[in-house]
């Protein structure tokens, strides 16, 4: 593990080995700093390990805005406008109108990956949360710092998403830079409380890939992200009133065009995501402890 | 027991080598086994052991040389080589999707087999690896040393004339080993073949009439364990510890005591005809060794002075 | 038990063509996947059929209202719900062939060790690779079988002929999983794996799956008519109304072609998909 500093005074690369021995800093220090920046370190693990497959991340957060800002944006967009005009979406085009969806739905389908298939992997298929137990590192950083990694991955993959929604000319506001905020936590939001659920799989028996059909796909499809909410039958609507996909993306169009809202509606949306966000965190955190502890 | 030299050979390898891009993990190794022998790889990790396995049992295309087994060639004939083979691999390959009783019976459909056949069959087989009980339970919930013994009774399903064991014992217990000795001793006197890789010495010892030594892909010796024994080392051992970093000095000390010294990094090993004899000849130059042991040769020790090294490291 | 005499130790080579790699016998392998469907992964099976659905439900209704109604294969008006239908096949039956015979093959041959124990049997790895898709294509079917019901029950089928979109997609279906397993065989790790699934997703968006062609320039046009699934939209869009010409045949033959030089891949890489 990454947690410890080499000796601050005798190192250098000359030093011969033989001289005076390498002497790690007192444990009681070991224990201070790990209380403080014990999920920083676990962070740091996993996004070094992330670099081992740098490359199909890079391409998946590049080749995905451009392909779905394509396809939907400027493909779909030419039956949509030519059907029904700029009237359905408040004078937006249908690219401005999906940009903040598809954002704030990459932002999801990330986290579904990585707090599925991830968690199982840090406690089933290559142990790496066992490692750290043996540290000073507590349970809660261990699940902590995981989440930390995922987020600042989001966090990249929506700047990325952002530069190229703006590249499309799909956004005509400033405010929009701030929707990379938004969308991230959409992702938390969703990620954070299937994180607790997925430390609580013992065995894959495929419920990761009914998560994905039965829970991620619908979020996708039926968060008014393709069409307005108000466009499905009212016994689908609660889909969306409960999908954080929906919730940023409301927030998204109010900040990328300037989409009619009232405030304390997006008050509700932030507020939303931020509980989804917090309880969720709160949950894993103790399902972890329960499981690496007990 | 000795090997009768009338008897036609199952198993010709000639030259056989196998590549991996730079790396030679089997380099040209030649050797023959004769029908109802029981044959053993003896070495280290790494070794080439499996290798030289996989490619008896067909499944990894040799690079050079040339093999045969029972008169075919098993890279052309590969499934009829295959209906006359039990194979037990190193790593379990149990079918997690199954139930355990079901592993036997696909098993055997593999090979053709009818129902009528498989299910007393299976049931004869649980009832041989003590897994009867089990029948019904998911692989996954079973222990390694159950794992182990569903695999070794799955080889068994076709009545095999030649059985591949790759490590057979690994992660099982003694009293397990012993258990499968006597079930491959029992297989041996109905003519079986027996060809088992290991890094047991007293497991070599134990089931192999004939054995090679094998290490970085090539052959370092040939015979059976006692003659093995008999060629590179002395009939006793004295092994002595003097505490880290002072066996090397001590081994000046006792220079000339026995036929021959081994220093290892935790203790000196004297290889002497009489061991007791070696240690009064340690003691009478006021030496003080902080333990000693006197045993019998084995073939850790063949191995050892064929390579310089330990057999398990 | 009898005892082995030196008679049986010689062995008479097997003189059938690809002797080295088949033994007759598929069935083994059908049966094992049937069973391990039915102890293990029912429930994740039947919810294969599912994604489709969702789709056809989001986009249809939710779309539909926006679009309306756009030109279908023969110039006639056809409702949003029954364009993207046929193309929601075609793309099911695309993404299920794939995953089984690349995802699922690799998993089953690096990680599962299933095919290591299979080959340890006088099974060959073209009885291996034969049954596996054979599997494929029975769920193909089934999943093919379950949208057309549906389709017909939100009334987006208008006459029999679109009964063959059912055989139709399993043709599809035979033509990736054919040339997926030839694909795997090129496959060392699990990172290169995720350039499979990255490439078929443009594919998914771009092959007239939910807007027509002609917002391409020319060149992307005939790039995507090259690509495979394009072919397969085509084909069920017209079997789903009914409408034949001249390409109905050029897109059947695509797959026909598809199929042979698949196989033929499939079969040349056997030995180093399996016998390493």
């Amino acid at each position: 593990m990454n947690n410890h500093e080499a000796a601050p005074s005798t190192t250098g690369p000359s030093r011969p080995a033989s001289l005076t021995p390498l002497v790690p800093h007192p444990p009681a220090t070991s224990a201070r700093k790990t209380r403080r920046f014990g999920s920083w370190y676990v962070a740091e693990q996993y996004l070094r390990a992330m670099k081992g497959y740098l490359d199909i991340v890079i391409a998946y957060s590049v080749g995905n805005p451009l392909i779905y800002l394509f396809a939907m944006g400027v493909g779909l967009a030419s039956l949509v406008d030519a059907n029904s005009g700029t009237a359905s979406f408040d004078g937006a085009s249908y690219l401005q109108f999906v940009a903040p969806a598809l954002l704030a739905s990459a932002a999801m389908m990330t986290a579904s990956g990585e707090f599925t298939y991830g968690v199982m992997s840090g406690f089933k298929w290559w142990k790496t949360y066992y490692g750290p137990l043996a540290t000073p590192l507590t349970p809660q950083q261990i699940c902590q710092g995981h989440a930390l990694a995922v987020a600042i991955r989001i966090l990249g993959q929506s700047i990325v998403y952002l530069v190229i929604v703006l590249l499309f000319g799909a956004a005509t506001s400033g405010w929009a830079v701030l929707s990379i905020l938004t969308a991230s936590l959409a992702g938390l939001a969703f990620g954070l409380p299937l994180m607790a659920y997925s430390a609580s799989v013992r065995d894959d028996k495929g419920q990761f890939a009914l998560v994905e059909r039965f829970i991620v796909m619908p979020l996708f499809l039926f968060s008014g992200t393709l069409f307005p909410l108000s466009t499905l039958p009212w016994f689908l609507q609660w889909i969306g009133w409960i999908s954080p996909v929906w919730h940023a993306t409301e927030i998204g169009r109010v900040l990328s065009y300037g989409y009619a809202e009232p405030l304390w509606l997006s008050v509700v949306h932030v507020l939303y995501l931020l509980a989804l966000t917090g309880g969720g965190l709160l949950l894993a955190r103790r399902v972890y402890a329960r499981r690496l502890e007990g | 027991m000795i090997q009768n030299p009338s008897r036609p050979a199952v198993i010709v390898a000639d030259q056989l080598t196998k590549r991996y891009g730079d790396f030679t993990a089997v380099d040209s190794i030649s050797f023959e086994v004769p029908a109802g022998e029981s044959f053993g790889l003896l070495g280290p990790n790494g070794a080439g052991k499996s290798t030289t396995m996989r490619m008896i049992g067909g499944v990894s295309q040799r690079s050079g040389g040339t093999l045969s087994i029972m008169g075919l060639d098993p890279e052309q004939q590969g499934p009829e080589v295959r209906a006359h083979l039990g194979v037990v691999p190193q790593e379990d390959n149990l079918d997690q999707e199954l139930k355990v009783r079901d592993n036997l019976i696909i098993y055997g459909r593999y090979f053709g087999l009818p129902m009528s056949y498989l299910r007393p069959k299976a049931d004869e087989l649980l009832e041989f690896a003590q897994l009867t009980e089990k029948s019904t339970a998911r692989v996954d919930d079973l222990s390694g040393g159950m794992k182990r013994r569903l695999t070794i009774a799955r080889s068994l399903i076709n009545d095999p004339r030649v059985l591949l064991l790759d490590e057979p014992t690994t992660g099982l217990d003694p009293q397990a080993r012993h258990i499968l000795w006597d079930r491959l001793f029992r297989l041996k006197e109905r003519g079986v073949t027996l060809i088992l890789t290991t890094h047991y010495m007293d497991e070599a010892e134990q089931l192999c009439d004939r054995l090679i030594v094998v290490d970085q892909g090539r052959i370092m010796a040939e015979g059976s364990p006692a003659a093995l024994i008999r060629e590179y080392s002395t009939r006793e051992v004295l092994e002595l510890r003097f505490g880290a970093d002072r066996n090397a000095g001590a081994a000046d000390a006792v220079a000339g005591i026995g036929e021959r010294i081994e220093v290892l990094p935790d203790r000196l090993l004297i290889y002497a005809h009489d061991g007791e004899a070696a240690l009064d000849a340690v003691t009478a130059r006021g030496l003080t060794p902080l333990t000693s042991l006197v045993r019998r040769s084995s073939l850790e020790d063949v191995f050892l002075r064929l390579t310089g090294r330990s057999l398990i490291e | 038990m009898s005892l082995i005499r030196d008679a049986d130790l010689v062995l008479k080579p097997d003189r059938r063509p690809f002797a080295a790699l088949y033994s007759r016998n598929i069935r083994a392998v059908i049966e094992r996947g049937l069973m391990a469907t039915r102890t293990s992964n029912a429930a994740i099976m039947i919810s294969g059929f599912v994604e489709p659905v969702l789709y056809l439900l989001s986009m249809g209704i939710g779309l539909g209202a926006l679009i309306g109604t756009v030109q279908g294969p023969e110039g006639t008006p056809i409702s949003y719900a029954a364009y993207i239908a046929p193309a929601l096949l075609t793309v099911s039956a695309m993404n299920g062939a794939l995953y089984d015979s690349t995802i699922n093959v690799f998993f089953k041959m690096n990680y599962g060790k299933l095919y290591q124990n299979m080959l340890h049997t006088s099974l060959g790895p073209l009885d291996v690779a034969l049954g596996e898709i054979f599997l494929a294509l029975l769920r193909g079917f089934l999943y093919a079988t379950g949208f057309t019901i549906v389709m017909a029950a939100m009334g987006l089928i208008t006459t029999w002929w679109a009964l063959l979109m059912v055989p139709a997609s399993v043709l599809i279906a035979f033509g990736f999983a054919s040339i997926g397993m030839g694909i795997t065989s090129y496959i060392r790790t699990f990172q290169q794996l995720d350039w499979v699934t990255f490439i078929m997703l443009p594919m998914f968006l771009f092959s007239a799956t939910f807007y027509p062609l002609d917002v391409y320039p020319q060149a992307i046009q005939w790039l995507i008519q090259v690509l495979p699934l394009w072919h397969g939209v085509e084909l069920l869009r017209q079997l789903s109304v009914g409408a034949f010409g001249v390409m109905t045949v050029v897109h059947v033959l695509y797959y026909v072609l598809m199929i042979g030089g698949g196989m033929m891949l499939t079969t040349n890489r056997l030995r180093a998909l399996f016998l390493k």
